[in-house]
């Protein structure tokens, strides 16, 4: 069937609206955020002043805060790659034996992440709370006198790791479902096959599971790096960056930045941010095609 | 004896004891919340019962009267209704062109679509805010609503083009020559065939609004627009310790999640898998 370009015309017709809006509110803004970059802007005044690289350079060199909010994002993602992914592993390992109540174990599993980020946060901080939290009453009752009225958020011992295990609470159902979809992919005759060469479960596990597996690892990794580094919701509902800054993450301060006025330097922080992200997704897909 | 026996009943003993103390460590907080939404303000800081001693009602009448959470909850259902509705409208019409059409630059305009999927773009609410400020949308339903329309697009024509392409043609040619425009064919045959991958896009899209804080609290300043994550932070802004209270707040904002989630979760992990197996 030949088309005519009347016909090409009318077909357009049927992307017009979803381009609109994709240009308008997704395209614009991210070509905007370079651009304002190299200005030093309050959002307000007629006049942009173009700095160039200044503020980049500023960014770099001489904001040891935000290098920190930095460290405070790679800090709860190194957590969350080991601990809550190790977790998410070990269950769908687990569930995925054909056990009793797997449906429910998933249902169960997969309630944090359905729920907002700004609940769970402020649930997490009457937990967490000095005078009314179940968490000190309980370390109490166990014996730790120490932990009477201890204000876990508001220490600067722990709050970055309580906040870290509130994101992990929240963030390993959601490995757990992926890699237990992941597992179920698996055929059955290979692990018959291996059982007939005489492997056990070990050798099952680490000859058949593991590299079947190893890509589905690497998407939720990338997914759990991406997710953390960006971590808002929780952060700003428990601690908005305390105490000191010592729960600063990126997107805080960027934030942050923004609400002060200073609209070009807030970009310009995005854009080092972004790089940050892209390049360490991009070294983890390059070293699990290399392990493989 | 029978070892293999025992040792399979031991290892799954252990195995239903580790997902039972996972299991509890996720529904307790959750219920930790309802309980003490239950309390009075007295029983929350004196002592530590699982359950009220009374059931104390009062806070949830408080959250509605006082502290504007009737008005939040239905900010929340308009911005996820209208929300939802527009995401799937405007992603079905641009897939199926995608998956079907012949147009002008269509693989460019495709690929541009997926990039934004597939980098990471942080801090994009910064040009945001200058944006809906130059439009006159700054603080306005239609211009969050905006925002969270297009945010949802990139995926869902993502998803709907690999279900597209799947489905055959010859239902669709077949009413070509039957004179069906496309709009109609579009309309009358895919849409009904796509319900399954539709049914994913609504219950994602409807979560991912209903939760979405970061927007919210850049977009809007006057409370009487601002959806119900947004209003629970001003609302523990306002009562800052009275913790019943606020528990309340809460368990309003999550009751109908966890209605959604319990009724729809095959279509939630079916979207949550397509999303990370296919990207």
């Amino acid at each position: 069937m030949k088309i005519t370009n009347k016909e090409k015309m009318t077909n357009f017709c049927f992307i017009i609206p979803a381009l609109i809006l994709f240009l308008v509110f997704s395209l614009y803004p991210i070509v905007r955020t370079f651009e304002l970059s190299v200005f030093q802007w309050n959002g307000v005044d007629k006049n942009m002043v173009f700095v160039g690289f200044a503020q980049y350079k500023d960014i770099l060199f001489n904001n040891p805060s935000f290098w920190k909010s930095m460290l405070n994002a790679g800090y709860i993602t190194l957590l969350a790659l080991t601990i809550q992914n190790g977790l998410a592993l070990l269950l769908a390992l687990l569930v995925n034996q054909n056990v009793k109540g797997e449906n429910i174990y998933r249902t169960i599993f997969f309630l944090p992440p359905v729920l907002s980020g700004v609940v769970v946060g402020l649930i997490w901080k009457f937990v967490f709370d000095g005078n009314f939290g179940i968490l000190d009453h309980f370390l109490y009752g166990l014996g730790f006198k120490e932990f009477h009225d201890y204000a876990w958020l508001s220490e600067i011992k722990t709050a970055i790791s309580s906040v870290a295990v509130v994101h992990m609470w929240k963030g390993f159902g959601y490995g757990f479902i992926i890699l237990l979809a992941g597992l179920q992919t698996i055929p059955v005759e290979l692990y018959e096959a291996a059982r007939v060469d005489g492997a056990n479960s070990w050798q099952q596990f680490k000859n058949v599971t593991l590299p079947l597996l190893m890509p589905i690892f690497t998407i939720v990794s990338i997914l759990t790096i991406l997710g953390t580094m960006q971590i808002f919701d929780l952060i700003y509902s428990m601690t908005r960056g305390g105490p000191a800054g010592h729960t600063h993450v990126p997107i805080t301060k960027i934030y942050e930045y923004m609400n002060n006025g200073e609209f070009g330097y807030s970009t310009a922080m995005a854009v080092v941010f972004g790089v940050v992200l892209l390049v360490i997704s991009y070294a983890q897909i390059y070293f699990s095609k290399k392990f493989k | 004896m029978d070892f293999p026996k025992l040792k399979r009943s031991i290892s799954a003993t252990i195995t239903h004891f580790i997902l039972i103390i996972v299991s509890l460590s996720c529904v307790f907080p959750v219920f930790w919340m309802v309980s003490s939404s239950l309390k009075t303000q007295e029983e929350v800081f004196s002592k530590m019962s699982l359950l009220p001693s009374t059931w104390n009602w009062s806070n949830y009448v408080t959250a509605f009267v006082k502290a504007d959470f009737g008005q939040y909850f239905l900010n929340s259902v308009f911005y996820t209704v209208v929300g939802v509705f527009f995401v799937i409208f405007i992603s079905t019409l641009a897939a199926y062109a995608f998956a079907r059409l012949e147009f002008f630059g269509k693989s460019f305009f495709f690929y541009l679509l997926i990039a934004t999927l597939l980098i990471p773009i942080p801090g994009v609410f910064v040009p945001l805010f200058l944006l809906l400020k130059n439009l006159s949308l700054l603080d306005t339903r239609t211009g969050l609503l905006l925002c969270y329309i297009s945010n949802g697009l990139a995926f869902a024509i993502f998803l709907l083009k690999g279900f597209f392409d799947e489905l055959p043609k010859e239902v669709e040619e077949a009413a070509l020559i039957d004179g069906c425009s496309r709009f109609g064919i579009y309309y009358r045959i895919a849409l009904p065939l796509a319900k399954p991958a539709i049914a994913t896009l609504v219950i994602m899209n409807a979560l991912t609004i209903w939760n979405e804080f970061l927007l919210a609290l850049v977009v809007l300043q006057d409370k009487a627009k601002m959806p119900i994550q947004r209003g629970l932070m001003v609302f523990q802004g306002t009562f800052v310790t009275d913790y019943p209270l606020l528990m309340a707040g809460l368990t309003i904002a999550t009751i109908p999640i966890v209605i959604v989630y319990l009724y729809m979760q095959k279509h939630i992990i079916k979207g949550i898998a397509a999303g990370a197996l296919k990207g």
